[in-house]
């Protein structure tokens, strides 16, 4: 995605910058924060229809707990697996980083991939997003399309740190990928945050 | 993200070592005065189809159902008469295409590029090629939403507010593809606000200039940084919101149908929540340049600079726990109904501190009625009385009364045009020397001003009289209802007004394309005024500024200073040494 993260302070002064080390570090909490509200408005009218609703399911029994509550657990793995990688970097250990890269990038895709087959399974038993057999039609609708657009988050995640992984690799000084990898970090961990909101709201209660 | 940054830093340390491309320069530039400028392009160019779809609006109201002059080639079957739907059309996207496409580029999208990084001393935005990519999102958008005219069944007819179930289910405007191409083009439009926002924001907290203290920046910057949050947390509820409507529309979802188990409500609370801080998203820059261009002319300091900050700031937090007055005949709680009363109220606290504040910078100055001198003045006095008929509203007995009517259609139109559109010129006219290096022609700009403001007037001022007299908005045909017949005369008033004013925008297109190519060379400072920018060659070239950046020693308002021999101290301008001889 890029060449390298820069010190900007030493190059043109600034007054006062909040993020002197980078950026993009400011820009990434930027695009999290509005990103974050894209997602809040989703949940917030998924939380209106629901408490409006007569005939809404119960999730728990209908969605089923155990295969999801692995996801979550394999999701929080990769947040702690990138912390790893940008631990390893930052003491020097590039061929760690990339590893720990590596584990972050497999747990993110290990989670689609189930939950491709925790979606395939549950259109099978007649959950779809126009309707279903156990009542409101719209907890078809907002079940795929919140966790619909955190797939995605989660896809665009995979193909961003693999794309770092190259990063690194192209940069013999560990400390030149820092910044970048660093900023990944934030929006992995953002990621990872979202699903914790999504699983309590969307399974648990 | 950080590959932008890179890109930066690229530029700044490879000044002028190499030549970009035409396509490099002009079309996918990571410029951003030239992104600046392809946003402007972009706006005045929407500005024309809105103001046209706006006077096809106009012509069916004045004489229903007589053939609109110049469609009868395009509404081959009806021979140029409008049919309902194709008036509903009409309004439809007249709004849309004003809110979307010209006031947001250009306030926002155009100034926005152009002010931030000239006027804060850095070299360029703080992510060039996310700047880049946001220009052509939003052009993207707007060829998506100009493609909805052409397929069958024709744009989106459900109002630019688009009420579901109005918007949500097909057969009751008649539009299919129409409203789905403009919730998709909403849609890309949120993601390219969205990159502008992100850009603005960073620039603004890390690359000011040595000096440039936060308290030190122009408020137009003010006004631009705090216009990018409210975007970057108003933008996001109307991208999910069109893309739910989108579901309902074509995956058969019911977010918004009752008949589904949906709700309709629930786009009003989205669509407002996202629709009230959007109107201080129009006008916010347009307070802005007016605080920027009234102590320029009045050659004195801005009255109250910090109580202009913090009001804007104030404006901002208010936005987002007033929208519910735009629903109160929605069936709200009429307890909810009064919270929503009295926070509106209080939100014309901070707009008052800053009218007056013009009118105190205003008071005793060395006034030069430059254009854009008069412009920005029309901009406060017409915001007044947009401002004072939304008080009106703001209460909820009154506002029971006057809904739906033109009274609102007065209303919005006094602060959109009179306030947002103004404040557009003002800058245009403004900032054209810096950023075409040309000067614009001061007659034609007066001939351009004057039939504006006195037309503008004309075709808006008697609607607030037809909307008391009851005539309601968005209806096809006045003279269908008995009530309205009396007042017909009103319309044709209008009408004939809105026509002269469409005409008196030929002077501005003459003066731009004409200031373009044959302009008067246009000096480093024309009005001597203070901002960064000024200190910049006229165009400013890549980068801005030679080797070094300015430095920045005081505030941006120093007009008749007493320590300076001049009627203006730049903000660049290094400070006499204590002891050093004055003159």
């Amino acid at each position: 995605m890029s060449h390298t993260a820069s010190v900007h302070s030493a190059i043109e002064p600034a007054e006062t910058p909040l993020t002197p080390e980078s950026w993009g570090k400011f820009g990434m909490w930027i695009f999290l924060a509005g990103d974050a509200v894209g997602f809040g408005t989703l949940l917030a009218g998924y939380g209106a229809m629901r408490a409006t609703s007569a005939d809404w399911p119960n999730p728990f029994s209908v969605l089923g707990i155990n295969l999801t509550a692995l996801m979550t657990f394999l999701l929080i793995c990769s947040s702690v697996t990138m912390v790893k990688a940008l631990e390893w970097l930052s003491r020097g250990d590039r061929a760690r980083a990339i590893r720990f890269l590596l584990f972050t990038a497999l747990g993110g895709a290990i989670f689609v991939s189930l939950q491709a087959y925790e979606w395939t399974h549950l259109i099978e038993r007649g959950l779809h997003i126009n309707g279903n057999p156990w009542g409101a039609s719209l907890f078809g609708t907002s079940f795929f399309i919140v966790t619909g657009f955190h797939g995605l988050h989660v896809t665009g995640g995979v193909i961003y740190l693999l794309s770092m992984v190259k990063y690194v690799l192209n940069r013999p000084d560990p400390m030149a990928s820092y910044n970048a990898v660093e900023i990944t970090g934030l929006y992995w961990h953002f990621v990872d945050l979202v699903w914790i909101m999504v699983f309590t709201f969307m399974y648990l209660l | 993200m950080s590959s932008t940054t890179a890109t930066a830093h690229g530029h700044a340390t490879h000044a002028g070592h190499h030549e970009l491309g035409f396509v490099q320069t002009y079309i996918f530039s990571r410029d951003h005065k030239m992104i600046a400028r392809q946003f402007l392009f972009l706006g005045l160019f929407m500005m024309i189809l809105g103001g046209l779809l706006a006077l096809v609006v106009r012509w069916q109201l004045a004489w229903p159902e007589t053939a609109v002059p110049g469609l009868g080639g395009i509404l081959k079957e009806t021979s140029g008469i409008l049919e309902p739907s194709t008036y509903n059309m009409a309004f439809t996207m007249h709004a849309t295409i004003m809110i979307f496409f010209v006031i947001m580029p250009i306030l926002a999208g155009c100034f926005g590029n152009f002010c931030i990084p000239l006027m804060l001393g850095a070299r360029d935005m703080a992510f060039p090629v996310l700047n880049m990519l946001s220009i052509w999102t939003t052009a993207s958008a707007g060829v998506i939403m100009l493609v909805g005219f052409f397929v069958p069944g024709g744009h989106a007819a459900a109002g630019w507010t688009s009420y579901a179930p109005l918007s949500a289910v097909p057969s009751y405007t008649g539009t299919n593809w129409g409203q789905n191409i403009w919730c998709i083009s909403l849609f890309i439009m949120g993601i390219g606000s969205m990159m502008g926002s992100i850009n603005y924001v960073t620039t603004v907290i890390n690359m000011r200039a040595p000096g440039m203290k936060l308290f030190r920046m122009p408020l137009v910057v003010w006004s631009l940084f705090i216009t990018a949050i409210l975007l970057l947390l108003a933008m996001p509820v109307l991208t999910s919101g069109v893309a739910m409507l989108l579901f309902d529309r074509t995956l058969g979802t019911s977010w918004f149908r009752p008949s589904g188990g949906g709700e309709p409500l629930l786009w009003q609370h989205l669509f407002w929540y996202f629709g009230h801080p959007e109107v201080y998203i129009l006008i916010l820059p347009a307070m802005g340049i007016a605080s920027e261009i009234l102590p320029v002319f009045a050659r004195k300091p801005i009255f109250g600079y910090h109580a202009m900050a913090f009001s804007m700031i104030g404006i901002a937090f208010l936005s987002w726990i007033v929208y519910g007055h735009h629903m109160f005949v929605s069936g709200m709680n009429p307890a909810l109904g009064m919270a929503f009363t009295v926070t509106t109220m209080i939100i014309a606290v901070p707009s008052a501190i800053k009218t007056f504040n013009w009118l105190g910078t205003l008071w005793g100055g060395s006034i030069r009625f430059t254009v854009p001198m008069l412009n920005a003045l029309a901009f406060v006095s017409m915001f007044v009385i947009g401002g004072l008929s939304g008080i009106f509203m703001a209460s909820t007995p009154v506002d029971i009364f006057i809904q739906d009517t033109y009274f609102i259609v007065a209303h919005i139109h006094y602060v959109v045009f009179g306030g947002s559109i103004f404040g557009a010129f003002a800058a245009i006219y403004y900032w054209f020397p810096k950023m075409f290096g040309r000067m614009t022609n001061p007659l034609l700009g007066h001939l351009h001003f004057w039939p504006t403001f006195v037309f503008f007037n004309l075709t808006f001022f008697p609607m607030h009289i037809i909307g008391v007299g009851g005539q309601m908005r968005r209806i096809y045909n006045p003279m269908q209802y008995e009530f309205l017949q009396h007042q017909q005369h009103w319309n044709v008033f209008i009408t004939v007004s809105a026509l002269c004013l469409g005409v008196a925008q030929i002077p501005f297109v003459i003066n731009f394309f004409w200031s373009l190519f044959a302009g008067q060379k246009a000096p480093l400072n024309p009005w001597n005024a203070n901002t960064l920018e000024w200190s910049a060659p006229s165009p400013p070239p890549h980068l801005n500024w030679g080797a070094t950046l300015p430095t920045v020693y005081r505030g941006p308002y120093e007009y008749n200073a007493p320590e300076s021999r001049e009627d203006f101290l730049p903000q660049w301008q290094a400070p006499v040494r204590a002891g050093a001889p004055r003159h």
